[in-house]
């Protein structure tokens, strides 16, 4: 199962960002074997839209949870189309940290 | 313009995407399908699958009460005319949200959206979880539903008893 976090940098100690559509790039946790991929969010200088683009690209991915600080009001009503789960972190954790809870 | 529709709130897609019908007795042409809104499968499971009343019902959904019954009249009426005119049922389409039932995980503060009977947290694995009532901007339509019953000011709701401070 791969697990996507929006990412302000393209390191394992980088922080999460807060935004989901317009972060620079996404770390994608892979649960299987516990490998880790930075891609570049190419969604994030639209100007319109960004976060179904964003879900486009991570969904091509077959990403099936996303973890941000917010989502916008269409992720929402998307994700549940998709089959992919929402998870809101209010926190501002490094990339390794989530990683390391993901991993209980 | 008129006012938009407010989303309606389903618990789980259902089972089944329709219902096809067998052994005609007599040869028929073939009809046109009766589609089923997801909102009206979902008001036709609260109300006669499993009993609530309509006035939980309509709390479930997110809609005012009177809307739920006519929600719940257009569904019968939709059922039943699947099945008196042998013409197949297809469960489509409608101003819904699906299972958009948020969680809060108390051991690593995170919110998230709860999975088909998922009983533990996505991140962390724990089970010590409680249910995210209002959502910030949830808050507005919350009121909304508590102020309305349809029933007039006078009538004793008793949910407008408890809150006494939602009439306009």
């Amino acid at each position: 199962m791969k697990v996507a976090i929006s990412s302000k940098g393209n390191t394992i100690d980088s922080e999460m960002d807060s935004r989901f559509g317009r972060c620079k790039f996404f770390a994608i946790y892979d649960s299987e074997d516990k490998s880790t991929m930075f891609i570049d969010n190419t969604a994030a200088s639209l100007t319109e839209g960004a976060g179904p683009a964003a879900l486009q690209l991570l969904t091509a991915q077959g990403v099936s949870k996303l973890v941000s600080g917010d989502f916008g009001l269409k992720i929402k009503t998307l994700s549940s189309d998709l089959n992919v789960q929402l998870i809101v972190m209010r926190e501002n954790y490094t990339i390794e940290k989530i990683i390391n809870i993901l991993n209980h | 313009m008129p006012r938009p529709k407010i989303i309606r709130k389903v618990a789980d897609k259902p089972l089944i995407s329709g219902l096809k019908p067998y052994g005609m007795s007599y040869p028929v042409k073939k009809s046109e399908a009766v589609f089923l809104l997801y909102e009206e499968y979902e008001a036709l499971r609260l109300c006669d699958y499993e009993g609530h009343n309509q006035c939980d019902a309509s709390k479930l959904m997110g809609v005012s009460r009177p809307t739920l019954t006519r929600i719940c009249m257009s569904a019968r009426n939709k059922v039943s005319m699947a099945v008196v005119e042998g013409r197949q049922l297809i469960i489509e389409g409608g101003k819904v949200e699906i299972g958009n039932e948020w969680m809060k995980c108390n051991n690593c503060h995170c919110f998230f959206v709860k999975f088909q009977h998922e009983d533990s947290c996505p991140l962390c694995g724990s089970k010590e979880m409680s249910e995210v009532q209002n959502d910030g901007e949830d808050a507005d339509n919350e009121l909304s539903l508590k102020a309305c019953c349809g029933r007039g000011k006078r009538h004793r709701c008793q949910e407008r008893t408890n809150h006494k401070i939602y009439h306009i």
